[in-house]
Parts: C-alpha cells; sequence; structure tokens
C-alpha cells in the first residue's frame, strides 16, 4: 500500500509491475538529464560576461541537436514498445475471477468448480483493529493463489467503475453490460491494496479493493471454507 | 473424438485462451459459450444423442459469464423472451 510521504510507485508484486516501474526509472532518469543540461545552459547564458552574440547560423551544432534527440527518443521507445507487446502476450489462466463493481462495493465470483460469489465491503474506520489500514481494508478479501496466471474478468452492476491494484500493475475500467479481461502473475505472497479508480457517486472513495496473494494449498482452503460459509 | 472432450473436460481448469476473442473485451466470448451450449443441447437432444459433450461450453460460459447475467439469461429462456437465437 501506499505510505505518507510516498513519491514513487509501491513495491512490485507482479513481473508487468517491474518492469514498469524499471522503465519508469529510465524515462525518469533522462528527463531529469535532460532538464538538468537545459537549466545549466539558461543560467550559463544568463551569468555570461561574454559579449559576442552575433552567431548567425552552424551547421554542426544543428545537426547534433536533431540527431541527438531522435536517438534519446528510440531510447525510451524500445523498452516501451516491449512492455507494451510484453504485456499483450497470450496468456494461459489458471484461475478465472470475476469483479463486479456495485455502488458502493465490489463483488468477487469464483465459478470455474462451484458457485463462489462475495461481497467485499469496505471496514468502517470506526471497525478497525489496531494495525488495519483507514480507507483500505475489506471484510472479505479476494484470495488468489501465487506464482499462478490470474484473469479477472472486470465489470459493473450499476455504474461505472474501476478496478485497480497498483503494486501488481492492474487498472481496468468496469462497465455495465461489458466484460473487461485483465491478468496478473502474484509473484510474491502478501496483501495489495488498490482502490476504485472511476468516480461513481458518493461512497467512490470508500470502496476499496484487497487482493491476496498465498500458496496455493491455502487458497484452496480458504475456497472451501468460502464455499461452506455461503 | 467424444473422449477428447471428455478428456478436455476431466482436466479442465478455467477457459482457456479462445483466438477468436483474443481482445480485452470478453462479453461476446461469454456470450458466444452460453448460446452454443443451449444450442448443443438442443441439437444433440433432438436427435436422441448423448448431451455430455455440451459440458464444455457449460464450464467455459460459468467461468467467465457473471452469476447475475447467467441468471437473468435463464430466466428469460423460461419466459421466451431471450434475445438471441437458440
Amino acid at each position: 500500500m501506499a505510505h505518507p510521504t510516498q513519491l514513487g510507485f509501491q513495491d512490485a508484486a507482479s513481473p508487468v509491475m517491474e518492469e514498469l516501474l524499471h522503465f519508469h526509472d529510465h524515462a525518469l532518469m533522462i528527463v531529469l538529464l535532460i532538464s538538468t543540461l537545459v537549466l545549466y545552459i539558461i543560467t550559463a547564458m544568463v551569468s555570461t560576461k561574454l559579449t559576442n552574440k552575433y552567431i548567425l547560423d552552424s551547421q554542426e551544432i544543428e545537426i547534433v541537436w536533431t540527431i541527438l534527440p531522435a536517438v534519446i527518443l528510440v531510447l525510451i521507445a524500445l523498452p516501451s514498445l516491449r512492455i507494451l507487446y510484453l504485456m499483450d502476450e497470450i496468456n494461459d489462466p489458471h484461475l478465472t475471477i470475476k469483479a463486479m463493481g456495485h455502488q458502493w462495493y465490489w463483488s468477487y465470483e469464483y465459478t470455474d468448480y462451484e458457485n463462489l460469489g462475495f461481497d467485499s465491503y469496505m471496514v468502517p474506520t470506526q471497525d478497525l483493529a489496531p494495525g488495519q489500514f483507514r480507507l483500505l481494508e475489506t471484510d472479505h478479501r479476494m484470495v488468489v493463489p501465487m506464482e499462478s496466471p490470474v484473469r479477472v474478468l472486470v465489470s459493473a452492476e450499476d455504474v461505472l467503475h474501476s478496478w485497480a491494484v497498483p503494486s501488481l500493475g492492474v487498472k481496468m475500467d468496469a462497465v455495465p453490460g461489458r466484460l473487461n479481461q485483465a491478468a496478473f502473475i502474484a509473484s510474491r505472497p502478501g496483501v495489495f491494496y488498490g482502490q476504485c479508480s472511476e468516480i461513481c457517486g458518493a461512497n467512490h472513495s470508500f470502496m476499496p479493493i484487497v487482493v491476496e496473494a498465498v500458496p496455493l494449498e491455502h487458497f484452496e482452503n480458504w475456497s472451501s471454507l468460502m464455499l461452506e460459509d455461503a | 473424438m467424444a473422449d477428447v472432450i471428455d478428456d478436455k473436460i476431466k482436466n479442465y481448469r478455467t477457459a482457456p485462451f479462445d483466438a477468436r476473442f483474443p481482445n480485452t473485451n470478453q462479453t461476446r466470448n461469454c456470450f458466444q459459450n452460453y448460446l452454443d451450449f443451449h444450442r448443443c443441447n438442443k441439437a444433440l437432444s433432438s436427435k436422441g444423442q448423448d448431451a455430455s459433450p455440451c459440458e464444455w461450453y457449460q464450464r467455459v460460459y460459468q467461468s467467465l459469464c457473471p452469476m447475475s447475467w447467467v441468471e437473468k439469461w435463464n430466466g428469460q429462456i423460461e419466459d421466451g423472451s431471450f434475445a438471441g437465437k437458440i
């Protein structure tokens, strides 16, 4: 989850998010280097005591500051396209979960074998246990087996919502009448938080998403328990 | 042929990648499998044949389609108001 005064991304919990994080570092470094160079040149121009200001043209520098930006853009484009195609690879999921957005909660359906469905409401602030996170915890979490490709089909039952979990690198709009597919692999066990990312009414800020990645046996135990309770 | 399908159904994990629906929008994937299940049932039952191969389509649409959509469509089929051609 996010922490106070955080500037960068949350720690990646999926291979795709790791790639996105590294690419962002790469692109940001290029941007910072260019900005530093420009700022230096500006201060140098402003503070110089040299007085010859009538240089009219120069083929050499024109060539350099045309070719060099083109090269820099290619250096940004190649990793970017690599990730784009990586995210577009054909998935072979082990598990399909449906995430349905409602006003104002998510419901999850695991229907590959039995019909398991449950609602996931935010825990109100006054009901939080010590150590729990305000506006992020839910009564039921979406449990997934770790290191397994998971397909999430996102839709909505009323208005537009959006299902987002930043540490997994997933955000997918929930549109009524439409089934949008997202895929991820949780590389490590853990609890990953997200929030509804499309304005959907009064309690849009109070319908969080919690994904809990656990070893496969724990997932199987959890789903048996959930089916019994239902 | 039937045992190939039986094998696939027995080893079913979740709906596999379907090249007819390669993109983000899987709405039609869900609806198509729902239609195919009912059409398969109708076709095989009318000839008096075993409808167990149709279970494949049922597993796939149950994996993909939201439960509320399936309930709504089942109700429409019972009423006779279902919009798809079965």
